[in-house]
């Protein structure tokens, strides 16, 4: 398939759009927000032309349950939005997880909390791994670092929301969704049709029986069996999709962990601390943070004299990284917030002080 | 001797789940109805049932089609998502009047705008049941409830809203009428009026939405045919019955159609 795939300098927003079609996605239900607004749009000129659907909804809660609708009828769908528009569709979002459907969701973060600005952040992680509306269901989240990234993760969420039969977060941010990179793009093709015996539509009524597609279950130990069976989805997903990428020295006397935009800075960061601070640094990317990286982080803290966490928040990631860690070396937080982002000095000034702190490193 | 004739079986659009209404309740009449106009058109293997949150939120159980269950007040918004994908579907949601009138008034009210082609039963009670008998959008002035206990006044909650008047100032509502479940007669005009609202979306003619006005004996806290009265004296009077708008009726007539 690479072989096939046509090199285009494209925008995060463009790439995500196309990443949906790619990954086999015809219908499409938004609401305009910034910074995402492209994405919509995008669909809103393309999705008509292979025979799909782009339908702008009244709001965000529209939108999703919208979507739950085209997913009870069996589609691969997907919607788009940023973070206050994210905030209005966790009831529906709690609906998908509770009815069990499939369906792809992205986030452009931006600065929050209130209307807050359209500055990038990474202040929804709580949102995303913790969120998703009310009750026990969690959504599978993807943490992209790039627009091949943003492109290549969306088309694949598809596939991932129908063999866990649940909800997918796409988790970016604003900078991700403006800047444009080269990226390669998977081509268009016509999948076939989503193995979903359980959707609801036209049938003959002696091959099956109806369908309902459902979330309230009132006896409890009917509801404790669908949270179980959820929970027991959610270990398999830790097993079989948990995703990161490791950067740096072989023998590290720092860890680094970020995910998304955040990575990238620290990418330059860590090349700068070992080659001219000489202090030993490995950066720990989580390109899935539900389920998280827990392993590796806990495998390196083992190993190293402290960790530092470079986040776009007051510190909602630190929290995964420490529950990870587990106290095995001090966990420091270089969180930036508001738009506003750490410079590749800011992050290399902070490693400097973590290793001095750890006594590696000399002034 | 003569024989005994069922001259009215049972509906193939109901399933043989006993119902959980209260006693006197009118959502079973309404169930009824739709069920009957399904199996009549022979549509019931292609209809998707929206249940929404309320009394009838077990509707998935009783209508004996394929369903789906909404969050309250979204199932204009399920329904155009099932419509979307499927467009050889029959789509209908059932919706009580808090779910509809309330917290799901910009999904009706968009869903009528965009002519999405789907099929909305709404029941128009007056007031909160499942939660126990609240003030509900609709409720009279005058009518006491268990939080309007002095009787709904206008300076406190403002006045009832007529959805079918509403709804009938968009273009895209093709089918719009209020009925009543209350008389024999009154209920076979309901039945013409929910046929005419499926016809209306296998016409592929846009959105359609028919109004039952309905009783509620356990929290108007009266019995059935004094409930019957309330609607009939009370009731009618600030929500006349009527056939607000019929595409079809006007396009067979050659008429205007851009209402």
């Amino acid at each position: 398939m690479s072989q096939q795939r046509r090199k285009v300098f494209i925008s995060g927003n463009e790439a995500t759009a196309e990443g949906g079609i790619a990954g086999g996605c015809r219908h499409f239900f938004g609401y305009p927000i910034t910074p995402q607004n492209k994405i919509p749009e995008y669909m809103a000129e393309e999705l008509p032309k292979i025979g799909g659907v782009y339908l702008q909804a009244e709001s965000e809660v529209a939108a999703i349950n919208m979507v739950y609708g085209a997913a009870s009828a069996g589609a691969r769908v997907m919607t788009t939005s940023s973070s206050p528009g994210i905030a209005l569709m966790q009831e529906g979002l709690s609906y998908c997880l509770g009815s069990e459907l499939p369906c792809v969701l992205v986030n452009m973060v931006r600065g929050g909390p209130g209307l807050g600005n359209i500055g990038p952040a990474q202040s929804d992680y709580w949102l995303a791994t913790r969120g998703c509306g009310h009750g026990d269901g969690r959504c599978i989240t993807l943490t992209p670092y790039s627009v091949q990234e943003l492109h290549d993760f969306t088309a694949g969420a598809f596939e991932i929301a129908d063999r866990y039969r649940n909800p997918v977060m796409v988790l970016a941010d604003a900078i991700l969704a403006s800047m444009m990179e080269p990226c390669e793009l998977i081509p268009r093709r016509d999948l076939p049709a989503p193995d979903r015996p359980w959707a609801v539509g036209p049938h003959d009524p002696d091959q099956r029986e109806r369908n309902i597609v459902n979330s309230l279950w009132v006896e409890f130990d009917v509801m404790e069996a669908v949270s179980q069976r959820l929970e027991e989805r959610y270990r398999q997903a830790a097993e079989e999709i948990t995703d990161w990428d490791e950067f740096g020295s072989d023998e590290p006397q720092v860890m680094i962990c970020a995910y998304g935009i955040s990575a990238r800075i620290c990418e330059s960061a860590v090349m700068q601390a070992n080659d001219e601070l000489g202090i030993r640094t490995r950066l720990i990317r989580p390109k899935t943070v539900f389920p998280f990286p827990t392993e590796p982080i806990r495998s390196w803290a083992e190993r190293v004299d402290a960790a530092l966490v470079v986040e776009l928040s007051m510190g909602q990631f630190v929290e995964d990284v420490r529950l990870a860690v587990e106290g095995r070396c001090p966990v420091d937080l270089l969180g930036r917030a508001g738009g506003n982002v750490p410079t590749v000095g800011d992050v290399v000034e902070k490693i400097r002080e973590a290793a001095l702190r750890a006594g590696v490193a000399r002034v | 001797m003569a024989e005994a004739k069922l001259i009215n079986p049972y509906p193939k659009g109901l399933t043989e789940v006993e119902m959980r209404y209260c006693p006197g309740c009118t959502h079973g009449t309404a169930h009824r109805l739709v069920a009957e106009v399904l199996e009549e058109l022979d549509i019931i293997d292609r209809t998707v049932a929206i249940a929404t949150v309320g009394c009838s939120v077990y509707a998935y159980e009783y209508f004996n089609t394929d369903a789906v269950q909404a969050a309250h007040g979204r199932g204009p918004a399920v329904a155009t998502g099932i419509k979307r994908v499927q467009p050889e579907t029959v789509v209908f949601s059932y919706q009580g009047d808090g779910d509809l009138a309330s917290i799901g008034m910009a999904e009706v009210v968009h869903a009528a705008a965009r002519s999405e082609n789907i099929t909305i039963i709404f029941i128009n009670n007056a007031v909160f049941g499942m939660t126990q008998g609240q003030m509900a959008p609709t409720t009279l002035l005058g009518q006491k409830t268990t939080t309007s206990p002095q009787g709904r006044t206008v300076e406190a909650a403002g006045y009832p809203i007529r959805i079918c008047e509403m709804l009938a100032t968009l273009p895209g509502a093709s089918f719009l009428a209020r009925e009543a479940l209350t008389t024999p007669a009154r209920i076979r005009s309901s039945k013409r009026s929910i046929r005419r609202a499926f016809e209306t979306q296998l016409a592929g003619a846009g959105f359609a939405l028919v109004e039952l006005l309905s009783i509620c004996p356990t929290w108007w806290r009266m019995d059935p045919l004094e409930a019957i009265r309330h609607v009939e004296e009370k009731m009618i009077d600030y929500y006349p019955l009527e056939v607000f708008r019929d595409r079809l009726a006007e396009e067979d007539e050659g008429g205007d159609t851009n209402a």
